[in-house]
């Protein structure tokens, strides 16, 4: 007895070693189909780290699964609101860009932007807008302005995005104040204004957009740039434009939680996305603007810039503005937003 | 009168299968977006296949579904006798906590459930699904056994000890086969909640493992790909097969006659 036990314990201490054996992994947490799964194939051929790849639908499921510590995470890509937010509630951590040479590649146009100032935190995935995606055959001439969204013209012809922040924001921005006001003053004049235009507008949507529009059931539609490239590959009719007076910019950008596991790994993989022929893969499959000059050259500029969604005017996008993480007066834009649906 | 009676079950009929028929309809279209039709193709079904993330959490659904029914079924039974045995202040009481996850919001629940294993140090994956799972699938069983029990004839137990049974096989032989429709209706109410579940998933699984209702809902930003479609396609028609099957083997056996004598006249 004694000796089978001796035996036992002596052949678990010898088997112990090989549980370090066991493969490096990552855990990564991103966006449902927002990246080529062959990506993700292609790093562990590379690497022989696995990736073990999780998905959200909201940033606001994912903050809430980090912040109770449910889960830990390697690498996340969060929107930039909510990256504002995780830093200020020190949920992220530093990146050491020493680790991760690829940078480079990254538009330093996109770098630094106000929801991380000085690009510690993270490192642009995807970009994109919003803005008027207008039918050519059925518009007179093809729109410039936002007020393109208050011509009579279209009346019953435009559709809005059903969406508290994202319309009200280009409300502000279409009364001449800042998109990321929370002056009861501006939002009162941005809810006057949707009040004005609510009896033209033919429906408030937000997926429903991409099937109405390529079926031509409108002939302008407030939308992501995200949609707009989708409805514009589907239909011939369709084009895209930034208004000239400026408009929102979004980025989902790849952080590093502050509890994650395997630092090293994670920094492994940020490098890898940032490499061109990768966010050039990436970029095929998701169909997002991209912020990678060394994968736009691998695309081709022609053939990426053909698109009014990668390339919009210097100019205009300057005047846009990244969304600020609002904290407790988001309540403020929800009440305001159900004054403006339920007026009659 | 026949005739509006007709009518209106053709359009109830119509409201409920509508969507499900325009659903399938599409996992056939030759194109990504519901307003145009491209053509009649099997893509979507052939992508679908090859689709590692989405068979995986087919196979996650199917298997946390079947065993969590199955456990639950068990402990919901098991539970719902001995609610039955107690004294009715404790089994009110009792009751209420059991109904607790069926009343409570599932973010309440998925969350509260989250901070329970954080707080008990146990890493969220396939294990903290299926236990999740169980917890808001046996108020269920129980629910569904009670009337059974209610409707037991109170001297079956004490009938089959006298007859020389032990208890096990009183259990087993006299008091289970009379609850069986009970029970069997627990199972299939536990399965359907638990392959239908998202919110309570999303928050306690982590490691890699998704079930069916996380990967298609978080595909939402992105727009849901006519595969999906042709998921649903295959699972309705599994689904249907497996009812219509059922409902000819019960004709068969109750046989024609017995039908008749069970049947109401409504005299309109």
């Amino acid at each position: 007895m004694k000796k089978t036990a001796m035996l036992l314990l002596s052949l678990a201490l010898v088997l112990c070693p090989l549980f370090a054996l066991a493969q490096e992994t990552i855990s990564v947490y991103n966006w449902g189909d927002y990246i080529e799964p062959e990506v993700l194939t292609l790093f562990e051929q590379e690497t022989g780290i696995k990736v073990i790849y999780e998905t959200f639908e909201t940033n606001e499921d994912m903050y809430a699964k980090i912040a109770m510590g449910g889960s830990s995470y390697d690498v996340i890509i969060p929107s930039d609101y909510m990256i504002q937010r995780m830093i200020q509630e020190n949920l992220l951590q530093k990146i050491n860009w020493e680790n991760i040479p690829n940078v480079a590649n990254i538009d330093p146009r996109f770098m630094n932007e106000s929801y991380d100032p000085n690009s510690e935190y993270s490192v642009p995935y995807t970009w994109g807008t919003m803005g008027i995606l207008y039918n050519t055959e059925m518009v007179d001439e093809a729109p410039t302005s936002w007020n393109t969204l208050m011509d009579p013209t279209y009346t019953m012809d435009m559709l809005m995005l059903n969406s508290p922040r994202d319309t009200l924001a280009i409300a502000l921005v279409m009364t001449g104040h800042d998109l990321n006001s929370t002056d009861p003053a501006d939002l009162e004049d941005a809810k006057n204004l949707l009040i004005e235009q609510k009896p033209m507008v033919l429906a408030y949507v937000v997926d429903e957009v991409k099937d109405k529009m390529i079926a031509g059931e409108a002939a302008v539609a407030l939308v992501w740039s995200g949609d707009a490239t989708f409805c514009m590959s589907e239909s011939d009719e369709l084009d895209y434009v930034i208004p000239e007076e400026g408009s929102n910019i979004f980025f989902d950008s790849i952080c590093i939680p502050a509890n994650a596991r395997n630092v090293s790994g994670a920094e492994k993989f940020i490098d890898f996305l940032c490499r061109g022929d990768i966010a050039a893969m990436n970029y095929e499959y998701v169909g997002y603007a991209i912020p990678n000059t060394a994968a736009i050259d691998i695309i081709g500029a022609d053939e990426y810039n053909a698109s009014p969604v990668n390339n919009p005017p210097q100019e205009v996008l300057d005047k846009c503005q990244v969304f600020n993480y609002l904290g407790d007066e988001t309540k403020l834009y929800d009440q305001i937003w159900t004054e403006i649906i339920s007026e009659f | 009168m026949k005739k509006l009676r007709k009518a209106y079950i053709a359009l109830i009929m119509a409201f409920l299968y509508a969507p499900i028929v325009l659903l399938i309809l599409y996992s056939f279209n030759d194109s990504k977006s519901r307003a145009n039709w491209g053509g009649f193709t099997l893509r979507w079904y052939k992508e679908l296949f090859s689709d590692a993330a989405i068979m995986s959490a087919l196979g996650t659904t199917l298997s946390i579904g079947v065993l969590a029914a199955v456990i639950s079924t068990i402990l919901g039974t098991v539970g719902a006798i001995a609610l039955y045995q107690m004294k009715r202040a404790p089994r009110k009481v009792l009751l209420s906590v059991v109904n607790l996850p069926m009343l409570n919001s599932e973010v309440v629940t998925g969350v509260s459930l989250m901070l329970l294993y954080a707080m008990a140090n146990i890493q969220l994956g396939y294990l903290t699904l299926l236990l999740s799972h169980v917890a808001f699938c046996v108020p269920y069983v129980v629910l569904s056994v009670m009337p059974k029990l209610r409707q037991l004839d109170p001297n079956l137990a004490e009938a089959a000890q006298d007859l020389g049974a032990t208890p096990m096989q009183g259990f087993f032989k006299v008091i289970l086969p009379d609850l069986m429709p009970g029970v069997f209706s627990g199972f299939i109410m536990a399965l359907t909640m638990s392959i239908d579940d998202f919110v309570v998933s999303f928050f306690t699984t982590g490691s890699g493992v998704s079930n069916l209702s996380i990967t298609i809902y978080t595909m939402a930003k992105r727009g849901i790909s006519p595969k999906i479609n042709a998921l649903s396609t295959l699972i309705f028609a599994c689904v249907f097969v497996l009812l219509v099957g059922l409902n000819l083997r019960d004709f068969r056996k109750d046989g024609r006659s017995q039908n008749k004598l069970n049947e109401v006249k409504i005299p309109y």
